[in-house]
């Protein structure tokens, strides 16, 4: 199985830590893989502007890239419900179809591969699951709260689960957006931080020390105004824990 | 003003929109109780879209049955083409009857027309009768929400409202009280009014029959005293058949409230002895976004407002703050569709977190359809320069695989070189409330690249590349 690394461009660029994650998990799991250079974005950021034809042009180049790979996995919610869901509608033919529906947020994959059977990872500490809106409502990892339909399990909380010692705080709210949403975030600002405030503050009464995610763009806004406001609360991608916890915990 | 500013006016008041956001998930909460016990929610959900789904296709015939079968009932039918026609209907059946006190149970389609503005310029009195809607009408105010129009206001201001207007206590702020002062208002209202306004939730074709769902009696109060009753109804509005309510009534006071079944749900068939049923059709743009196969699906909505409930920006910004006479998800997709120059901002207005779409009772995919406005718009032309200007620079340089390397390469090197200080009024306004992310001495692929040429030169595969330990 070829499998090609995609690291979104805010990853790159502002979290490196979070794909050099994913290698070492990756290597440490004896999962061969390839990161192809040429890659950049995935064309959100663009099509939620309303921007298509910005979102189709990079969509064909993210086709391109991957198009030859059996699966592509990023450590990303939103960006992989963006390629599943849109890359059929704004780059026409057979090959986009294909690569949309080959593309896997990093625990989805990890998951379907049973990558960590009867691994004995650990890591002790609380932590707050907070749940990204298009792995929930566009990937349907785990059930919207709101939703009725049967329950199915969240990928990244299965995973997370399997570290000994690992407490999921409860929240009052499991499932409400940060308020991140792309450019809403500076252009609705005060909207924006209002939500973000309101996550944290749930995460904190929760008793978390540590906020996880399956994407870096909400851990980017909570960790930016907890931050500011010296909050002690530490803000990991999901691939970090479990890099931590299955490769450091175990030993 | 815009979105924009008046949501940040309304979050400038951080303890209102705490407690605006907890009266709103509250309801939310409540919805989802009330959801729980009805076995197949989900199952109910969909055969209420393949209802309306089927309804919409269907609606020139099936409106065609309802006037024949309400002609028959004895109601007069009446069609608008717009808000204009159908205040020049309302108003004539009014003058032509010397009708000048009017009572009005709620209506968003009447807030839609301007009705009541109308009606005032001719001398006629029009007093709303739901108390939320009086409220909001005694302060000079539009609703605030489509289901609870004063949801945005406290006791205490409601009690200051009354203290001005009907002569309450000063500082009353007990809700049985108010209540009761209003009831006394408006009791003496409905017992002098000449004629009654009320909006429909749903008109059944097969009978030609009216479907009002209230709280508070005053719909029938309101049409059962006076001798002339007027229901304005939109062209969305049309069911099939009668047992389809079965369908939808379970759905509609779970979703809005989180009631099993509101108080009151009044059948309206014909005209009683002595009576008078006017009943006025109103398109005003609905078939317009019929023929848009991405928008037509709004056209479905039965105004229950959950998605006004659940949507974490309306419960931050306040109802107002979307300048239009429907708020929320559901409300920027329609107000887009109605006039998408002044409403540019709305579509926007939304994360894209897709829980308005989850709690639609009739599936709405409001989320998708906001996502696709904002395609319109830009397409259009109708967004901001700037923004438009940023966006294309950027997807330039991500498109460019080599440009992206040299723009990874220098322009982190001087982002790192700057002041700090310059660089967070650089990144205005994410930096206004919000740390800027430190900014990593190497980017994810440069790193990948040193460990590329490692591994070759060593021989061997590294297990790791690079320092993960964060600063």
């Amino acid at each position: 199985m070829k499998i090609g690394l995609f690291i979104p461009c805010y990853v790159d660029q502002l979290r490196p830590e979070v794909g050099l994650a994913v290698v070492r998990l990756f290597d440490g799991l004896g999962i061969a893989f390839d990161f192809p250079e040429a890659q950049t974005c995935c064309g959100q950021p663009f099509l939620t502007a309303g921007e298509q034809a910005h979102a189709a042009r990079l969509g064909r180049h993210f086709d391109e890239v991957f198009a030859d790979y059996d699966v592509v996995v990023t450590p990303s919610g939103s960006c992989a419900a963006n390629v599943r869901r849109h890359l059929p509608h704004l780059v026409p033919g057979d090959r986009a179809r294909e690569t949309a529906s080959k593309t896997r947020e990093l625990c989805e994959f990890l998951v379907e591969t049973n990558a960590l059977a009867g691994l004995a990872g650990r890591f002790p500490r609380k932590v707050g699951l907070h749940a990204s809106c298009h792995a929930l409502r566009e990937l349907r990892h785990g059930r919207p709260s709101e939703s009725r339909e049967p329950a199915r399990p969240d990928p990244a909380r299965q995973l997370l689960s399997t570290l000994a010692g690992l407490e999921f705080v409860p929240l009052a709210r499991c499932d409400e957006c940060c308020g991140f949403g792309g450019l809403f975030s500076v252009e609705e600002e005060a909207v924006s931080c209002r939500m973000g405030l309101d996550r944290l503050a749930d995460h904190a009464s929760a008793g978390a020390e540590i906020v996880t995610s399956t994407d870096v763009s909400c851990l980017l806004q909570l960790e930016g105004l907890a931050r500011r406001r010296g909050s002690p609360l530490e803000f990991l991608h999901v691939a970090e824990i479990l890099a931590r916890g299955v490769l450091d915990g175990s030993r | 003003m815009g979105h924009v500013s008046r949501a940040r006016e309304f979050v400038a008041d951080a303890e209102r929109t705490t407690w605006h956001d907890r009266a709103l998930w509250f309801v939310r909460a409540k919805r989802d109780a009330a959801a729980d016990l009805v076995p197949d929610w989900e199952a109910l959900r969909s055969e209420a879209s393949a209802i309306k789904r089927e309804a919409l296709e269907r609606l020139p015939e099936l409106w065609i049955e309802f006037e024949d079968q309400a002609i028959r009932a004895g109601a007069v039918v009446h069609w608008a083409r717009d808000a204009q026609e159908h205040n020049a209907i309302v108003a004539r059946l009014l003058t032509e009857r010397r009708v000048t006190r009017v009572v009005k149970s709620k209506s968003m389609l009447t807030e839609e027309c301007g009705l009541n503005p109308h009606l005032e310029s001719l001398g006629i009195e029009v007093v709303d009768t739901d108390l939320g809607e009086r409220i909001v009408q005694l302060r000079g105010e539009p609703p605030s929400h489509i289901v609870m129009p004063a949801i945005h206001l406290r006791r205490g201001e409601i009690g200051e409202t009354f203290e001005r207007t009907m002569g309450a206590p000063n500082g009353l702020d007990d809700p049985d009280a108010l209540t009761a002062i209003a009831r006394r208002d408006l009791r003496a209202r409905f017992l002098a009014a000449q004629a009654g306004i009320t909006g429909v939730n749903f008109a059944v074709a097969e009978t030609g029959s009216l479907v009002v769902v209230s709280n508070e009696g005053n719909v029938d109060l309101g049409t059962a005293l006076p001798p002339l009753h007027i229901a304005c109804v939109g062209l969305e509005k049309i069911v099939p058949a009668q047992r389809d309510l079965a369908v939808f009534l379970r759905l509609l006071a779970r979703s809005a409230t989180g009631q099993a079944i509101s108080a009151y749900t009044s059948h309206f068939r014909g005209r009683a002895a002595g009576r008078e049923l006017h009943i006025v059709v109103v398109d005003n743009g609905r078939s317009r976004l019929l023929a848009e196969p991405d928008f037509r699906e709004a056209l479905a909505c039965i105004r229950c407002g959950a998605c006004l409930n659940t949507c974490p920006v309306y419960r931050r910004s306040g109802g107002h703050s979307y300048e239009a006479v429907i708020p929320g998800p559901i409300g920027s997709v329609l107000e887009t569709a109605r006039d998408p120059v002044a409403h540019a901002e709305l579509p926007h207005a939304c994360t894209l977190c897709g829980s308005c779409s989850e709690v639609c009772p009739v599936r709405i995919p409001l989320h998708q359809q906001l996502l696709a406005w904002r395609g319109v718009l830009a397409r259009k032309g109708i967004h901001p320069q700037r923004r438009r200007l940023a966006l294309r620079l950027a997807a330039g340089l991500l498109a460019r695989p080599g440009l992206l390397r040299i723009f990874d390469h220098f322009g982190r090197r001087v982002a790192r070189a700057l002041p700090s200080a310059l660089l967070e009024g650089l990144a205005r306004p994410w930096t206004r409330e919000r740390a800027l992310p430190v900014i990593p001495a190497e980017s994810f692929r440069t790193q990948w690249k040193q460990r590329a040429r490692t591994s070759n030169a060593s021989g061997d595969v590294p297990s790791s590349g690079g320092d993960e330990a964060r600063t």
